[in-house]
């Protein structure tokens, strides 16, 4: 059995609250000892680093089934590394749709060997098809840790009070989309005077308030356990604020591309920029970096969506929406941190213990006795992000030539070293 | 005939079982233990009813409903027609109130409807002048579905089952039978507990006098009898439960789910049945262990009592 102790490194646990600077014994796989301890073993320098546990991505695509030319879970897993993440929660929007338990199945079997966590999301329904509930018990059973509605919202109030009530036999999660297509369809935009100025179709905020309203209110009606899909609007997190308030068993989550990036991103028609939901104003990020912070929002995901080129070198509206992110789940948070926007540990908890809780995985924590999961990174150190340097198959991504502040130096899989910055 | 000195039988129409006392009850029951000695009902006085007329109006497709209340109706006494009325009036347009009103003029004595709306035979039953007995209306009351269980699970616990547990497991939601099953086994003091995925468990059924579960082992657990009840085929294809396959995993009862229950439960089941669905075909052709074909035989028999019954509070 390998020992390795990590020296002198600041030692951040959200789900602890632990912050400050001690050793970090790792053998045998897991977490033997931490904070002021003897030095044992291989010896690794953490002076002026961080470690953090692993990150948890809970909504990636990952390209696998069908869409390989995009992503495949190894191209994935090796991006997710070099963010941090340790284990991944892919999306059932592949070819075809994850939605029985023999795909389910599939992908746990094809991400087994792979350096990272590999977990499912099984679709809500048959095809996505927003009406025909799928096997949630036994795919869960099969190990779906989540059911989700894909693209669209679940548009039909009946049947997601039924999959709702349904679910909650088996205390299953469901995500849903919070968007009213009546009022969103056809848009590609926030709704404000920038993109009436550029002249692109838009949807008023309210569209996501008025489905998560929705949602929550079935939610209390079905005792059901619901999860905002990507909230990015200043007003869905007043909702939720005041969902959580009347008790209601709901969870949120945001994208990072919406805690750091607002309308004005789009710029002259920079369809990396694109994504679903809209991009939106500064208040509105400013709201969700205050609901990560406060834990109003429970996840903060990289919403990974491998696009190609020629389905974003086109006219705006017709461009596809999606950025990829496993790369950059850390960074954001870094750079977030370093610019006071947020809380580092509040940024971490959201990454971390937070996921692993909301969905009943292992991890998220940096114990004794845990897995090894840890990333080793450096809260300071500048660079510039080359698109064409991510490991991903896909290099759609709206922080191309940004300044980044704040680098993941290596990443550790239950004690193996599976990740060293080049 | 009746169990008690002094008691008679006064209600003139079998629409619920909150329309009987627990008098009546007894009453309906001890006549349908008396009928279910074959030599008595098939070889009995057929003065009962006779001279009366009996109109099956089935509003719905039923076999066994329809064929054992023209038995019933027979076997006493009776002339009894059944109006066919998918191929009636009906069909063309007449209101429920207007053949109501046709069917008065013939005269009939007792007039047994089944209908698909919750409360027609209710409604028929303020415009005939004539004994209306439900036969299924809707997803309201089946009452004489719940007394031929009653009187089986009374022949199979030996003349009373006040204490027993019994799970009603599946489609409630859908269910007339279960929710009279409810009111009556509640009332012959039963412990009563409904099973199913909460797609199909009425909201605030915990409040009928029951305990609601959503899984089968702990729903299934000391249990003493089991009602499966029928899923229907388009129900399980996604609206309500997403396929056959995960509800026959999750709530269909096999030899594994039944060993939930008591050693040497009964398992009851008000047909017709969808074998591997809500029941494997081991569990329901099981004789030391399935009480589906004696709840039939003790369906002309308690169709008889209630018949007879009524036929006396007319009189």
């Amino acid at each position: 059995m390998s020992t390795l102790t990590i020296t002198d490194i600041r030692i951040m646990d959200p789900a602890s609250g632990r912050d400050e600077i001690g050793h970090v014994l790792i053998e045998g796989g897991q977490i033997a000892a931490l904070g002021d301890i003897p030095v044992r073993g291989e010896v690794m320098d953490g002076h002026r680093l961080s470690c953090c546990p692993g990150l948890i991505d809970a909504r990636v695509k990952a390209g696998e089934p069908g869409l390989e030319n995009l992503e495949t879970l190894y191209s994935a897993s090796r991006a997710a590394l070099a963010g941090g993440v340790t284990q991944i929660v892919v999306q059932p929007q592949t070819v075809p749709v994850i939605d029985d338990l023999s795909l389910v199945d599939f992908i746990l079997r094809k991400g087994d060997p792979l350096p990272i966590d590999i977990h499912v999301a099984g679709a809500l329904t048959k095809g996505l098809d927003g009406k025909t509930m799928t096997e949630i018990g036994l795919m869960s059973d099969a190990g779906a840790v989540y059911f989700a509605s894909g693209p669209n919202p679940i548009e039909n109030a009946q049947v997601m009070r039924r999959l709702m009530s349904y679910a909650a036999t088996f205390n299953a999660l469901i995500s849903n989309s919070p968007v009213t297509p009546e009022l969103s369809n056809g848009a590609c935009a926030h709704e404000s005077d920038v993109s009436a100025r550029l002249g692109l179709p838009s949807a008023p905020a309210v569209s996501e308030r008025i489905m998560a309203e929705r949602d929550m209110a079935l939610a209390e009606l079905t005792g059901g356990r619901l999860l905002l899909d990507l909230i990015s609007s200043a007003e869905t997190v007043e909702s939720l604020r005041r969902g959580k308030e009347r008790d209601i068993d709901v969870a949120a989550s945001v994208s990072i591309n919406h805690l750091a990036l607002n309308e004005l991103d789009i710029g002259d028609y920079r369809t990396f920029a694109k994504l679903d939901p809209p991009l939106r104003e500064e208040r509105d990020r400013q709201a969700l970096l205050r609901a990560v912070q406060d834990g109003t929002i429970d996840i903060v995901v990289s919403d990974h969506d491998p696009q190609s080129a020629g389905r974003k070198r086109l006219p705006y509206a017709e461009a596809a929406s999606g950025a990829v992110g496993l790369e950059l789940m850390l960074p954001v948070g870094l750079k977030l941190a370093a610019e006071g926007e947020l809380d580092l540990m509040s940024y971490l908890r959201a990454t971390t213990i937070a996921p692993a809780e909301l969905l009943g995985l292992k991890g998220g924590t940096l114990s004794v006795g845990a897995p090894a999961d840890l990333v080793i990174f450096s809260e300071t150190e500048p660079w510039v992000l080359d698109s064409e340097k991510l490991l991903s198959r896909s290099k759609n991504t709206p922080f191309d030539d940004r300044r980044m502040t704040g680098r993941v130096r290596h990443t550790f899989k239950q004690g193996r070293l599976v990740y060293s910055a080049g | 005939m009746t169990p008690f000195e002094g008691y008679e039988f006064t209600k003139r129409h079998c629409l619920d079982i909150s329309d009987f006392n627990r008098a009546d009850i007894e009453n309906l029951l001890a006549l349908g233990m008396h009928y279910s000695d074959l030599d008595v009902q098939k070889h009995g006085p057929r003065d009962v009813l006779a001279g009366k007329t009996l109109i099956n109006l089935f509003f719905e497709n039923s076999t066994r409903t329809e064929k054992s209340f023209e038995l019933a109706g027979r076997r006493l006494g009776a002339d009894v027609i059944s109006m066919q009325v998918a191929s009636s009036s009906v069909k063309k347009g007449e209101t429920l109130l207007d053949t109501a009103a046709t069917l008065n003029a013939m005269n009939p004595d007792l007039l047994v409807v089944r209908h698909s709306e919750s409360g027609a035979p209710s409604l028929l039953a303020q415009k005939v002048s004539c004994s209306v007995i439900n036969a299924g209306d809707g997803t309201h009351a089946h009452p004489t579905q719940a007394l031929l269980d009653a009187l089986t699970l009374r022949q199979a616990f030996d003349g009373d089952f006040s204490g027993i547990r019994i799970a009603i497991c599946g489609d409630i939601l859908h269910s007339r039978v279960a929710r009279s099953n409810v009111q009556l086994l509640n009332m012959l003091g039963a412990e009563v507990r409904l099973v199913g995925p909460p797609t199909l468990i009425p909201t605030d059924a915990d409040q009928w006098g029951v305990d609601v579960f959503h899984d089968m082992k702990s729903g299934l657990a000391g249990c003493d009898a089991i009602m499966m009840l029928r899923l229907q085929l388009e129900r399980m294809s996604g609206s309500f439960v997403p396929s056959r396959r995960e509800y026959f995993h999750f709530y269909g009862l096999d030899r594994e789910k039944l060993s939930y229950a008591k050693d040497g439960a009964f398992v009851l089941h008000p047909g017709p049945m969808n074998r591997g669905v809500e029941i494997s075909s081991g569990i329901a052709d099981d004789p030391e262990i399935s009480l589906i074909t004696k709840q039939v035989a003790a369906g002309v028999a308690i169709r008889m009592a209630v018949l007879h019954a009524l036929a006396e509070g007319i009189r």
